[in-house]
């Protein structure tokens, strides 16, 4: 399986360890990156630029996919956000009117969107593309031990529409269905599929707060050991403000973040280290001795 | 006649009474047979008529038209007449509880007073500045044909139910109030756009948004309301209203993005709180400190993508449209 990888920006910035765990889990999970097919493509607008020209960001995405598409390659994104704006454009650009308009501006660059290169999130790839039984096959280190809250970012969970839902149902529960493949047991909490407040931070801190602390203690108190999260940027918030959400609420949460291919890595029996799991603002000792490794 | 399967299924409610336990929430559970072509509103007024005349919940026309029947299934807000029991259920169970960020009255009635107040608030009606023509006033119709869609809700407050942002925050007036806030800002007929447009900078208005998209997607009607916020976010930034940090992080993720393609957390900081925002500036000292011990501060000059230029064609040619 090759994929021309497009990890997005905070996995190349603020969420280093992000990177570096799918580059190990993806050699052992049989998926070949291609991270040079990528190196024009630009960030997807985060739905951020879109708020300030809609047909601008469009016009980015449809780039970024055209760059794939020339080298007849599908799309491998570590990011929820980007899956989610890349999904959200890609619906938009059904239109043939719109599409034309935007291919136009890519003809410039030699560049064409025709629509027909999938993009997926590694989750998805995971859940869709390697499936249980294989994906069992290959688990060296059954975290039997841990229960987990999954925390999927709003954008690989809204719109449905926009994120094919309707033709991939699977994708509804895929985090849940990821965390009993490595053998842990899930810990339902209602912020699951909630927004964390990252886009917010910046503009109004203390709702942001306010999100990150009723989500990680609710999960927390629920008997979570950590929570499990595709988004990088909702593990920015979850974790980076996770200790001031705590004093806003004066208790104690402490509740350790861990990104997808973490847990995935730990489960095909990679070192934490390896994984760059030390590398959180909440400590993972705790976890990591629950599942007896030493941190 | 055409033959239909029946089933039992276990309803659960979430009910409340102000003159039971203190107004305290409890649960109860009806096992209902039901036909295969009910409809979640079907088998409450089944149980209202035929098991328990004391559930309480509001409903009208039963066709998705007066926006009466919103209630959360499933934790997610719906018209339950428009929603088919067999949508729903898993395992023969569903669970039924009232709109959320509204007070409840009794079971599955709420008080919608707020969300009123929140429409009241941003003069939910035309605002022509001339003088009344003779007749009706006109508008071509390209200019209204856009507005079909968020002229579609019919206020049923499913949307202010699941917001994500009125769980934490009283005062945003939240997706039904702001779709129809745009409604009038982007008719052609309305003379009050920048006052309007003003007065949502403040604290509660379109930069509370956090982009969820849970007004988008239980919507009804399809209004969006999330696209109405983010395209009079569009709006107020192509007339210069930029001095909110809403439209100051917009402005700067937007430069960077131009100048070298990808994202740089640190300068989106600084940009959005301004490089002399002393104070803001020493807020978020602890955490760069803390992000540095954890080894994950993100670099102060983040690498570019290559063909920048190519890039920079596209923004220059599109980015006053």
């Amino acid at each position: 399986m090759k994929f021309a990888f497009f990890p997005g920006c905070v996995a190349k910035g603020a969420a280093p360890e992000l990177y570096t765990s799918t580059i190990k889990v993806a050699e052992i999970l049989g998926i070949e990156l291609d991270e040079k097919a990528m190196e024009s493509a630009s960030c997807t607008g985060a739905g951020v630029l879109q708020e300030k020209n809609q047909l601008l960001g469009d016009t980015l995405n449809a780039r970024n996919i055209a760059l794939a598409e020339k080298q007849n390659l599908p799309i491998l994104t570590i990011c929820s956000t980007c899956q989610g704006v890349m999904s959200q454009a890609e619906q938009r650009l059904e239109n043939e009117e719109y599409r034309a308009q935007i291919n136009e501006t890519l003809k410039e660059e030699g560049l064409e969107y025709t629509g027909k290169t999938p993009t997926r999130h590694l989750l998805w790839i995971i859940v869709e593309e390697i499936g249980e039984k294989k994906f069992k096959s290959l688990v060296k280190r059954k975290l039997e031990t841990l229960n987990l809250a999954p925390f999927y970012g709003c954008y690989l969970v809204r719109p449905s529409k926009a994120l094919k839902f309707y033709e991939n149902p699977e994708r509804e529960t895929c985090l849940e269905d990821l965390t009993e493949w490595v053998g842990a047991k899930v810990t339902d909490f209602p912020g699951s599929k909630a927004c964390c407040g990252f886009p917010i931070l910046t503009i109004n801190e203390k709702v942001a707060l306010k999100m990150v602390g009723n989500h990680t203690s609710s999960a927390k108190d629920l008997g979570a050991d950590a929570m499990v999260t595709p988004c990088p940027l909702c593990h920015l918030n979850l974790d980076q403000y996770q200790n001031r959400a705590a004093g806003m609420m004066k208790r104690e949460i402490d509740l350790p973040i861990i990104h997808v291919p973490q847990l995935v890595g730990l489960a095909l029996g990679l070192d934490p280290e390896e994984l760059r799991i030390n590398k959180h603002i909440i400590s993972t000792k705790k976890l990591l001795s629950e599942i007896s490794l030493r941190p | 006649m055409v033959q239909t399967a029946k089933k039992t299924v276990q309803i659960t409610i979430k009910r409340q009474d102000p003159e039971i336990d203190g107004n305290k929430p409890y649960f109860q559970d009806y096992n209902v047979e039901v036909e295969d072509w009910f409809t979640v509103l079907d088998v409450l007024i089944k149980i209202r008529e035929e098991i328990d005349g004391t559930l309480s919940l509001r409903c009208a026309c039963r066709a998705s038209i007066c926006g009466s029947c919103a209630m959360r299934v499933n934790g997610q807000a719906k018209l339950v007449c428009k929603t088919k029991l067999s949508s729903v259920e898993k395992d023969n169970k569903i669970l039924v509880e009232p709109v959320g960020n509204m007070p409840v009255i009794t079971d599955l009635t709420a008080d919608f007073k707020p969300f009123w107040d929140k429409f009241n608030a941003v003069d939910p009606y035309l605002r022509p500045g001339s003088e009344a023509p003779e007749a009706e006033y006109i508008a071509p119709n390209e200019d209204m044909v856009h507005l079909v869609g968020v002229m579609n809700c019919i206020m049923c407050g499913c949307c202010v139910s699941d917001c994500t942002v009125l769980e934490v925050k009283d005062n945003f007036l939240g997706p039904a109030a702001l779709a129809k806030s745009y409604r009038f800002i982007a008719d052609p007929r309305d003379n009050t756009e920048n006052e309007r447009l003003e007065k949502l900078l403040d604290d509660g208005g379109i930069w509370d948004c956090t982009r969820c998209m849970q007004c988008v997607e239980v919507c009804p009607k399809d209004v969006d309301p999330m696209s109405r916020i983010m395209a009079m976010r569009s709006n107020s930034l192509n007339k210069n209203m930029n001095k909110s940090y809403g439209a100051r992080h917009a402005n700067a993720f937007t430069s960077l993005i131009k100048s070298s393609g990808v994202l740089n957390e640190t300068l989106l900081i600084l940009k959005t709180k301004g490089f002399f925002n002393i104070i803001e500036l020493i807020k978020l000292l602890p955490l760069a400190i803390s992000a540095q011990l954890a080894g994950k501060r993100p670099p102060f000059l983040s690498h570019s993508i290559k063909n920048k230029d190519k890039l920079k064609k596209i923004f220059k040619k599109l980015e006053n449209k």
